[in-house]
């Protein structure tokens, strides 16, 4: 026997209760892949990472991603990937970088002349 | 919107000291020093398993939760709350999407956990398997249950896994949006007609036991809860989650002359915390079980969607097409 729903829209499906065993409604693959998905706001700023949608295809990513990260705000353009062709740094390397901030030498910060002009000046000047 | 703090029991603590002390120890440091946690990181079984378990019925909650309000897409009083209706039960899809792909980035497919779902082997929140049985229903769902989820969402933004954390972000975004479409009907309908008014209290006392029952029964401090807590996976006790959300909002509704159906409660304002009747336990568990007024209608209709969806996904499927855990 259906169920009978308050909701019009259940009762047109005519649902039968999940038998006490369910086997499995869905088998491994059948929500497809996954493509990553970036987002810009508008002309001119950076597209970002947003998150992901599961999609068969490159062509129905765009269209999920459209309606997963467009409908609301602002959105000017977007980009789907598949996942699997990401390569993705491992985090084990971020140790590589960890000395990277303090390279002076790569940093405008570290070239400051303002001292030796000052004490040339100042020699000069009788 | 989602199913509180309750995250009921069935992981067996493995203990901490199986993993290998080393990178436990950097792992809890990373925690401590407020950095996240990312998908391909080290991190205990535990920790893996109990955010799977916690993601994921987050997500079943947010999937199911579109049903009961959905009853009333049909019949929306009005073209604006149809189009607001809409909008909310399909963020509220669009956070099943955003967390069941969290879950994902720790290691189990988006299939296996729909399976758990509709085999009953996983859980979501109590409220969803209660009715909406009138348009006033949904305006205390859209009000009170979207802002009590609020209240748990916000706590576990601030958590340690990354993705976990990112999806919450924009989940909480949008849900400030379903917190003021939820307010605005409940103040339309409050203000309204002596009918709509009685509409309106009718709905409130029916759902103030499941709302009761939202953040789950007090904690027990156990070297359980100790532990998710040191980990930021749990960031709020039942307790002071429950706490926040009445000092919030049950203000608001008595402003606007209605009654809560709980002669006890008032806030002690000695001590600040608010008193109330314990909701009645042994329905919790009941319902969490699946012996809900509505329990067996949502299981059925997510598995009808399932099922009848099935071969238009494999029409579209790709013979080709290569899985990768999502990167976050
Ligand atoms: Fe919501
Ligand atoms: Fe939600």
């Amino acid at each position: 026997m259906p169920i009978l729903s308050l909701d019009p829209r259940v009762n047109r499906l005519q649902v039968e209760q999940v038998p006490e065993h369910q086997p499995p409604v869905l088998v491994p693959g059948d929500h497809w892949p996954s493509y990553q998905v970036f987002h810009q706001r508008r002309r001119g700023e950076k597209h970002s990472s947003v998150g992901i949608v599961h999609a068969p295809s490159l062509e129905m990513a765009m269209a999920m991603a459209k309606e997963q990260f467009g409908r609301r705000g602002e959105t000017s353009n977007l980009w789907v990937v598949c996942t699997a062709d990401v390569l993705e740094m491992d985090y084990a390397d971020e140790e590589v970088f960890r000395t990277t901030p303090s390279k002076s030498y790569r940093d405008p910060a570290g070239y400051k002349v303002n001292e030796k002009i000052d004490a040339y000046k100042a020699k000069q000047t009788p | 919107m989602y199913g509180g703090g309750y995250i009921p029991a069935g992981v067996e603590e493995t203990k901490a000291q199986a993993e290998s002390p080393e990178l436990l120890a950097q792992f809890e440091a990373r925690i401590t020093r407020g950095e996240k946690i990312e998908p391909r990181d080290w991190m205990p079984a535990v920790y893996r398993k109990q955010l799977i378990r916690m993601i994921e019925q987050h997500a079943h909650s947010e999937i199911i939760g579109a049903l009961p309000e959905g009853t009333w897409i049909t019949r929306a009083p009005g073209f604006r709350r149809k189009l607001a209706l809409m909008a909310k039960v399909q963020d509220e899809v669009g956070h099943a999407q955003l967390l069941y792909s969290a879950a994902e980035t720790l290691g189990k497919k988006r299939e296996d956990m729909l399976n758990d779902l509709i085999n009953g082997k996983s859980k979501y929140s109590n409220v969803f398997n209660y009715p909406a049985e009138t348009w006033a229903d949904v305006a205390v769902i859209g009000f009170l249950i979207d802002a009590a989820a609020i209240v748990n969402q916000v706590a576990n933004s601030k958590g340690s896994y990354g993705p976990y954390c990112r999806a919450l972000e924009r989940i909480c975004y949008e849900e400030s949006f379903h917190l003021k479409q939820g307010h605005s009907v409940f103040v339309w309908l409050a203000t309204g007609t002596p009918m709509q008014r009685e509409m309106l209290q009718n709905a409130l006392n029916r759902w103030w036991e499941p709302i009761m029952h939202f953040f789950g029964p007090s904690d027990t401090m156990s070297q359980h809860t100790e532990t998710l807590m040191r980990w930021k996976v749990k960031m709020a006790t039942n307790d002071v989650m429950r706490q926040q959300f009445l000092n919030i909002y049950v203000p608001k509704i008595w402003d606007l002359g209605l009654s809560l159906p709980d002669p006890e409660l008032r806030k002690d304002e000695s001590t600040g915390q608010w008193l109330f009747t314990e909701p009645n336990w042994d329905t919790f568990f009941k319902v969490i079980n699946g012996d809900g007024p509505c329990s067996r209608e949502r299981l059925a209709v997510r598995k009808v969607a399932e099922e009848r969806g099935a071969w238009v996904r494999a029409a579209l499927r790709r013979a080709d097409a290569r899985y990768a855990t999502p990167l976050a």
